[in-house]
């Protein structure tokens, strides 16, 4: 008979904790967001997000499995996360082959090039989205509105700067009526938060609604798949910055709460900025990473010539990121001072 | 809030399926198998030879100069062979084997029931005796007792801190030990106060005993100097350093001794064995082990007699290793730091806290895949080290940037490879580099 007995070093017990588990965690808590997005725009949101999906899913399995020549790796489910965000960054009405381009460069470019999971140096999503934001500035930055909603009030005040677009998003719509001497007053007048947070504004198809969002991190938090350190640093230093500016001349600047439930935000900080391999591993090193998101993403929205500046900023971090994970360590037990 | 230690940890599932059953003596064996090398350190020489009959609690093996430890006889018999015997890993080791004939005792030792409060031993006698009945750290690293407490004169230590966290899933047997002993243990801490001049001791235990943490605190009422600190359930909280950070609230520092901060622990089982070795004469022959698994049919907490062989226990236990289907493993002590047993022949040995059976799906590894820079490793380290980054180091063989990245802090817990989504072998690579890395900062 033979010997079943095995030998191996401690520990002999291992966590619940798979990378496959993980990434159908993030998958889960796209979800609400998905569906808001449904509920505004119809079928198409979902048939964008599996189009990018399948994608992302096909072209990883091809590099892996002809380019690379290494066994099949579409089974950690990161190519379908990879696949979600970045039809999440994207107008539902983007054409199918623009998608399909920017889900190749995505998984193709940002992802395989470096070896696949755990070695990009980038955010495989961003990477594909500023791919296409670069390449097709027009199809990228119009986005379809909501009719009767705060989206369509504030394009409203501001049609007459604006009308070469079919609408735009309360970023670019504030910034534009800035720009061209609005008052503040009307400005405000016409924000209705209610309507950001509940997914009644104009955007990129999962950006849309601040609540699935923040659903989705609350799950995330509980099922630990992401520690607090990375959101509340990039959400806390946009809401300092932005209060600070608000404080500094109210005629010019709009304050936090406006900043933190518009754009990428929420979708950035909670989903894209805490992407394991392009952001730092220790808890200290995550706070520096977040607060050097949030400072740069609002450099670029209140100086910057984009409305939004949450893709660029992160990609910028994430290049810092090998740096903060050299320097910046861990507290150690008993360290000599 | 309850006490603990502050960096890193997790929370595997406690397991503790042993915890409501009470010590019984664990039928002797036909022949033991006792190995000169029960401690860290130098190993004991035999001072029996072959067809030689002992008694229980003679000496047959003699501490070598340095750190050693004596070994006595833990039944009486004859002695059948002194040759070398293997160890649970397969390595040739220097042992007495004995067949067991009848159960006589050296009538020196005390072996009633009667507990004695109010004991007069001088440091001296005191020591003597600790070191002649080869007490040993019973938590698992079997480090020599009296060399541990021989720290020199005005060195500053006055706190004991009684280890009786017990943090290892399935292990219950110093949890039985503080219900079933606690009077006994107490009055071994003040013999340790008054032998090494101590004023204050704490014994620490995780909040998952509470009988036990309430049984010790009703009997240290009648105690001077002795607290019972509940502790927050959390692994490593049993870590010596955690244990006294937990407890204190300081850190002993990188590469210095829990002693250079004034404190020192000692195991609830090894505080047991020096009462007995003071009171009743009792050299340490037996200790008890938690025998489990979560489909032995016959588990509990038993006081083994020391090289009792490994096999006798799975036979009793009622597992019978020949006709398994299914992969198994055979751990010495608790699942996150025992040692997997390759050799079944081998013996019980005095840090031997428990045989663990674990079967089918709780034996294998999972499959190694990508590490994913999740930085999980890095949170639960309770050194506050980065364990990815030392796994790839110890496999590029960077042994400078591995002393740079403080690999020799690691206690080895193996909480980076419990928590790895990746399933790597963090600790594996660690360990074997931890190994190098420590001769090559010697000799520099």
């Amino acid at each position: 008979m033979e010997n079943r007995l095995l030998v191996t070093s401690s520990p002999h017990l291992h966590g619940k904790d798979t990378t496959q588990r993980i990434m159908l965690d993030v998958i889960i808590a796209l979800i609400p967001s998905l569906i808001v997005s449904c509920a505004v725009f119809g079928i198409m949101p979902l048939t964008m997000t599996l189009v990018s999906v399948v994608t992302c899913v096909l072209v990883e399995w091809f590099v892996q499995r002809y380019l690379l020549k290494g066994q099949s790796t579409i089974n950690n489910l990161s190519a379908v996360v990879t696949g979600m965000l970045l039809a999440f960054n994207v107008p539902y009405d983007l054409p199918i082959w623009q998608l399909i381009l920017g889900a190749i460069i995505a998984i193709g470019v940002g992802k395989m090039t470096f070896g696949g999971l755990g070695r990009n140096p980038f955010n495989p999503a961003l990477v594909g989205r500023v791919f296409l934001l670069i390449s097709f500035p027009v199809t990228m930055t119009k986005f379809p509105l909501w009719q009767n909603s705060a989206a369509e009030g504030l394009s409203g005040a501001t049609s007459t700067a604006v009308d070469v677009f079919s609408g735009a998003t309360p970023l670019a719509a504030v910034k534009e009526a800035l720009k061209n001497n609005i008052p503040m007053e009307t400005i405000i007048d016409q924000v209705d938060y209610m309507n950001l947070l509940i997914g009644m504004k104009g955007g990129s198809l999962g950006e849309l609604a601040a609540l699935a969002l923040i659903l989705g991190g609350v799950y995330l938090l509980i099922r630990r798949v992401i520690t607090w350190h990375t959101p509340v640093a990039v959400l806390g230093s946009m809401a300092v910055m932005a209060l600070i500016l608000q404080l500094a001349n109210p005629q010019l600047y709009m304050g936090p709460l406006f900043h933190l439930l518009t754009g990428g935000a929420l979708l950035g900080a909670i989903f894209m900025a805490t992407d394991y391999s392009s952001s730092p591993m220790t808890h200290r090193g995550m706070l520096i990473y977040g607060v050097g998101i949030g400072v740069i993403t609002m450099l670029i929205r209140v100086w910057g010539a984009y409305p939004e500046g949450m893709s660029f900023a992160i990609l910028i971090m994430n290049a810092v990121t090998p740096l903060i994970n050299k320097y910046v360590k861990s507290r150690r037990f008993g360290a000599i001072k | 809030m309850l006490k603990s230690f502050t960096i890193g940890g997790i929370h595997p599932s406690e397991n503790k399926l042993t915890a409501d059953k009470a010590i019984e003596n664990f039928p002797l064996p036909t022949k033991v198998v006792i190995q000169l090398n029960q401690n860290i350190g130098a190993p004991a020489q035999a001072v029996v030879k072959r067809g030689d009959k002992v008694l229980v609690g003679q000496l047959i093996g003699q501490s070598s100069n340095g750190l050693s430890c004596n070994i006595h006889s833990s039944v009486s018999g004859t002695v059948s062979s002194t040759d070398p015997v293997f160890d649970k890993g397969g390595r040739p080791v220097p042992a007495v084997t004995i067949t067991v004939e009848g159960d006589q005792w050296d009538p020196s030792i005390d072996v009633s029931d009667t507990i004695i409060r109010n004991i007069n031993i001088d440091s001296q006698e005191f020591f003597k005796r600790i070191s002649e009945k080869g007490i040993v750290g019973m938590g698992g690293a079997m480090f020599p007792t009296f060399n541990k407490l021989s720290f020199p004169k005005g060195s500053g230590v006055d706190t004991l801190i009684v280890n009786g966290v017990e943090c290892e899933p399935y292990l219950t047997a110093d949890h039985r030990v503080m219900l079933e002993h606690g009077e006994e243990i107490l009055i071994g801490t003040k013999l340790m106060q008054k032998a090494i001049g101590l004023k204050k001791i704490f014994i620490g235990i995780e909040e998952n005993k509470p009988d036990a943490i309430e049984h010790l605190t009703e009997l240290a009422k009648s105690y001077s100097d002795i607290e019972i600190v509940p502790l927050k359930l959390k692994y490593p909280q049993g870590g010596e350093k955690q244990l006294i950070e937990s407890i204190t609230g300081k850190q002993v520092p990188s590469g210095k001794l829990p002693s250079d901060i004034g404190v020192i622990v000692q195991n609830v089982s090894t505080v047991f064995a020096i009462y007995q070795a003071i009171q009743k004469n009792r050299p340490l022959i037996d200790r008890v082990v938690t025998i489990t698994g979560k489909r032995l049919p016959h588990t509990g907490n038993f006081l083994v007699r020391l090289g009792t062989p490994i096999i006798d226990i799975l036979n009793f236990a009622g597992f019978d290793a020949n006709s398994q289907t299914a992969p198994y493993k055979v751990v010495s002590g608790g699942p996150m730091m025992g040692a997997a047993i390759s050799n079944v022949e081998s013996a019980v040995l005095k840090g031997t806290s428990g045989v663990l059976v674990l079967e089918d799906n709780d034996a294998i590894r999972h499959k190694e895949l990508e590490c994913i820079k999740c930085g999980k490793c890095i949170a639960a380290c309770p050194m506050g080290l980065e364990p990815y980054l030392l796994f790839r180091l110890c496999e590029l063989k960077r042994y400078d940037d591995l002393i740079a990245n403080h690999i020799i802090d690691c206690i080895e817990c193996g909480c980076c490879t419990f928590t790895c989504p990746a399933a790597l072998p963090l600790l594996d690579q660690i360990r074997v580099g931890r190994a190098l890395a420590r001769k090559i900062a010697s000799k520099k």
